[in-house]
């Protein structure tokens, strides 16, 4: 009786967990659309097993609600890779080049990924992804694991850790276990 | 009838009999090559082997209309897919991913012989150590993703080089799966057929497979995708819709136009057999006139076909002048007597008129005008003769028609009520000069597409298809010729070195060059031998990345790769079948006989491949270099100018033709007072026709100058007799020429309603002229009474 009654007390809590959970998720999606702009430095380090050391390097992240996401590497040579709309362009040195992102299926999944997550936009992330949230608004993390199979060929999952409409962390894992770590750092309102 | 008149009948038939099996064995062919020179330069034999045969003739370009894109882009790649199975296609591209994929393992495959980076250099230490270095930036970068499965197999960035020579701009925009319009309104796919664009048979054929092809693919999509069409367009699309517009043109018209004409002889003779045997010199002429052709040049374009109804105008005119002017020929054999006594030498002198009008279209360089020369001229001999000599011997003693004297004397006294008609005249020929002399600028059109059997509307779409699929119409092109494949792809490569450095400069884009997809044999074999021995490249490598981030060890992949494509055999054109670059080859090699060309098409400074680009410094960078077999091509002003070359012929051939005109009727009426009076008239009709048109904001075309000719060929008759009308007969001549330019208005202003642009300009310039000239001739013949 005393066990049958501990068991749904349990059971109770822990669907109050979870639906915790769950306001804590509607409500860090509202919080992250209500942005129009978001400007992080992040310092990137990539481990391929192709490598005998990491690849290391710096920049900035800035978005711009919608769908603008642009990635601006500093060190350790300049480059930008902007994503609006469906349009990727890719700048490094004098080379310029314009690309479809629905022609790189590879690529498109990492950034649909984050830009989804800094536009607030839960059904474009539930659409690609199966999405599980852990924590709360204050210290929360996105594990982000695509739903198609072709995709899944290029990325295992997506991990991104936040405190409020912060982010803080994205780590990408590779199915064959290359991973990439970016730590962001919020910037300074322009 | 008599022996003579029934040796004259079976002479004709037997005429007729021959005229018919010629045309009916004659070789018909409808593209614009009737409007290309016959003798042209070289650059001007390119522009038509592009034309004509050139892979930008077999491109057919699809738009997917209605319905929603997750629909469109399936019904296209489902269409896409069955074309692909069919022989009548040489490549379909919707941007699906199929060929993108056969295309990446191409490119993958032979890269060692076609990066442009391949020398002994690359592979030395110093080389492989800068190259992989680079390639360690490249994985940082954000398309390092894609980049890091290649390394293994390729670690100096081999495939990146080639790849960065392909890309241009985004291409077209890719809706689920397929390409699209940039405002998502239609799918895109466009098709390249096997057969050349100026096979209209294949292009017809090739047009109901892609029909069909649609059709099963939208069926098989659901009710849904009912709402969905497919519209087609390009240069074999074009070919067949100017066909069957001519073929609708010259059917239809030349049906609604007898029937007319019949329903007028009908009210004018009220006699069936009248009508009918008034029909013979017709039919004979238009009989005589496609022999003639067939017989002449080999083969007969479609449009001279169009222009067999304004043979209907003039040679009907013939035995109306027959008929009436001898009562019907009837009652007494003495009137078609009189007829050939008085009125024949008129009718001759008026069909050599027209002939020497028309003589002057044979010498023109242009296929096109020259048939119609010709037709024109055997047509109309035809039909004279026929009247003259058959008629006269079929029509039964006892055929009666109306007396038209009443209409004459009747229009006569109308014509009488005109006051001062030569001051009149003379008012109304200075406003149409004022007239042309204000849009003199304005006056010619002198773009090729002028003479296009395209309407605006289906050249409008075809240019909103091509900006979508970004195929714009390449503007300037060097053009390598040689003797062979070999010569021609080294010679290519030889100016891609120049261009490189053009490219730096800024002052182009970039270019293609069909030796990007197929390098020459003597590079493959240099780029081969550059290439170390795995042992060698080994240690080299393990040197090379001594200090590097990447270890030598997970290159194993590439050094077997290096070893393989010591020994492979070099690419050759059969290589590049199932990718689409087999297509891209093609489109830029052109072979004939032992002439070998390549075509490398450069791109416009400016957005998107526009912007204009300096072909005089082009040029003299390419003979800096000592490049002797290369010229530089610019396909839109060397249309425009081979246009502009064809319209001054053409003026200049009808000015001789008027002069021709001239001389005929001084010497024939030997009065030079006499000739001015005849020529007055059709000088004045064809000014105010000119006139009338520039007005209305028509740019003139050839085949206004031609209907010109035809107003002066027509008129002459008008003038000739109206110039003779004092001899007697007045009343029955006025009646005759009324009628006959009734029917005359009648076939040309039906013209106008075709849907064949040149056709049409030749309509809605003969019928008002034809009428002008009648009323001028009148007015001109009229004595001052009001004075």
């Amino acid at each position: 009786m005393i066990r049958a009654r501990i068991l749904l007390v349990v059971l109770a809590l822990g669907c109050l967990r979870a639906s915790a959970a769950e306001d804590d998720f509607g409500a860090l999606m509202q919080l992250l659309a209500t942005r129009t702009h978001a400007r992080s430095s992040f310092i990137e380090q990539q481990f391929l097993k192709l490598l005998k050391r990491p690849l290391e390097s710096r920049g900035e992240l800035t978005y711009e609600a919608p769908n603008r996401l642009e990635k601006k590497t500093i060190e350790p040579r300049t480059e930008t890779l902007l994503v609006d709309g469906d349009v990727l362009t890719i700048e490094r040195g004098h080379r310029r080049q314009v690309l479809s992102l629905r022609d790189y299926p590879a690529l498109a999944p990492f950034i649909e990924g984050v830009r989804a997550t800094l536009a607030g936009d839960r059904a474009a992330l539930e659409r690609l992804f199966d999405v599980s949230f852990t924590g709360s608004l204050s210290r929360w993390t996105l594990m982000l694991v695509p739903l198609n199979a072709d995709v899944a060929k290029s990325v295992a999952r997506i991990q991104i850790d936040g405190t409020q409409d912060d982010l803080l962390r994205i780590e990408i894992l590779q199915p064959d276990g290359d991973r990439s770590l970016m730590t962001m750092r919020r910037a300074a309102a322009p | 009838m008599t022996q003579r008149g029934a040796a004259v009948v079976a002479c004709w038939l037997l005429c007729i009999g021959t005229a018919s099996w010629i045309v009916a064995r004659a070789n018909y062919v409808s593209d614009l090559s009737a409007f290309l020179p016959a003798h042209p330069t070289p650059a001007q034999q390119l522009l038509v082997d592009q034309l004509r045969d050139g892979p930008a003739s077999r491109l057919i370009l699809c738009g997917i209309e209605g319905g929603d894109a997750a629909l469109r882009a399936k019904v296209s790649i489902a269409t896409a897919n069955r074309l692909r199975a069919s022989p009548q296609f040489l490549a379909v591209d919707n941007g699906a991913a199929t060929t993108t994929e056969r295309d990446r393992e191409f490119l993958f495959e032979h890269r060692y012989a076609l990066s442009p980076r391949i020398d002994a250099e690359r592979f030395s230490v110093n080389g492989l150590q800068q190259a992989i270095a680079q390639t360690i930036d490249d994985l940082a970068s954000p398309a390092g993703l894609l980049l890091k499965s290649l390394v293994p197999r390729d670690p100096t960035g081999e495939t990146l080089q080639i790849i960065a020579r392909f890309q241009h701009g985004p291409g077209p925009q890719n809706t689920d799966g397929a390409w699209s319009s940039r405002d998502g309104r239609r799918a895109l796919l466009f098709a390249e057929t096997r057969a050349a664009g100026s096979d209209t048979d294949a292009q017809q054929q090739a047009m109901a497979t892609l029909s069909k092809a649609f059709t099963a693919a939208r069926d098989a999509a659901g009710p849904a995708a009912a709402a969905l069409s497919l519209n087609m367009s390009g240069p074999g699309v074009f070919a067949v819709r100017a066909r069957s517009h001519i073929q609708e043109a010259a059917v239809r018209l030349s049906l609604a136009s007898s029937i007319l004409i019949v329903l007028l002889l009908l009210v004018v003779y009220r006699s069936l057999p009248a009508v009918a045997l008034g029909l013979l010199p017709v039919a004979s002429g238009a009989l005589a006139g496609v022999a003639a052709v067939a017989l002449g040049f080999g083969t007969v374009h479609g449009i001279t076909l169009g222009f067999g109804i304004t043979l209907i105008g003039e040679s009907v005119d013939y035995s109306i002048y027959f008929f009436v002017q001898s009562q019907g020929g009837n009652a007494a054999r003495n009137s078609a007597g009189a007829w050939r006594r008085d009125v024949w030498p008129t009718v001759r002198l008026g069909v050599l008129t027209s002939i020497c009008g028309f003589a002057s279209l044979l010498a023109s360089g242009f296929p096109g005008l020259a048939q119609l020369g010709a037709y024109s001229i055997s047509g109309l001999i035809a039909a004279a003769l026929v009247t003259r000599f058959v008629l006269p011997e079929l029509v039964p003693a006892t055929l009666a028609i109306r007396d038209v004297a009443p209409w004459g004397r009747r229009a006569g006294r109308a014509l009488a009520a005109i006051p001062y008609p030569r001051s009149l005249a003379g008012v109304v020929l200075v406003a149409a000069v004022s007239i042309l002399a204000v849009h003199r600028t304005t006056l010619w059109n002198r773009e090729l597409s002028a003479l296009s059997p395209v309407s605006l509307a289906e050249q409008r779409y075809d240019a909103g298809l091509r900006a979508d699929l970004g195929t714009a119409d390449v503007r300037d092109l060097i053009v390598v010729t040689g003797p062979s494949l070999e010569a021609v792809l080294q010679d290519a490569e030889r100016v891609a070195m120049t261009l490189d450095r053009l490219v730096d400069d800024g002052l182009i884009a970039g270019f293609d060059s069909p030796a990007n997809i197929l390098p020459s044999l003597a590079t493959q074999t240099r780029r081969r031998e550059s290439l170390p021995v795995a042992a060698e490249l080994r240690t080299r490598l393990s040197l090379a990345t001594a200090e590097s981030a990447l270890d030598a060890a997970s290159l194993t992949p590439f050094v077997a790769d290096v070893e393989a494509a010591r020994h492979a055999a070099p690419i050759a054109a059969t290589s590049l079948r199932g990718t689409s670059f087999a297509a891209a080859f093609d489109a830029l090699i052109l072979h004939e006989g032992t002439r070998w060309s390549a075509l490398l098409p450069l791109h416009g400074p400016g957005a998107g491949g526009a912007g204009d680009i300096d072909t005089a410094r082009v040029a003299a960078a390419l003979h800096s270099d000592g490049i002797a077999s290369a010229t530089i091509l610019d396909l839109k002003q060397e249309s425009d100018s081979l246009y502009s070359a064809y319209l001054r012929e053409a003026i200049q051939l009808s000015l001789a033709g008027v002069a021709a005109i001239v001389l005929l009727l001084c010497v024939a009426l030997r009065s030079i007072t006499q000739s001015l009076r005849v020529l007055a008239p059709l000088v004045i009709a064809v000014v105010c026709v000119a006139a009338a048109l520039s007005l209305a904001g028509q740019e003139l075309t050839i085949l206004h100058l031609v209907g010109m000719l035809l107003v002066v060929a027509v008129g002459s008759n008008y003038a000739l007799f109206f110039a003779h009308v004092e001899r007697g007969h007045a009343p029955l001549t006025i009646a005759a020429l009324v009628i006959a330019n009734v029917a005359t208005v009648i076939g040309f202003g039906l013209l106008s309603f075709s849907r064949v642009p040149v056709l049409e300009a030749l309509g809605m310039t003969v019928a008002p002229g034809a009428f002008l000239a009648l009323v001028f001739s009148a007015l001109l013949s009229a004595p001052e009474r009001h004075a």
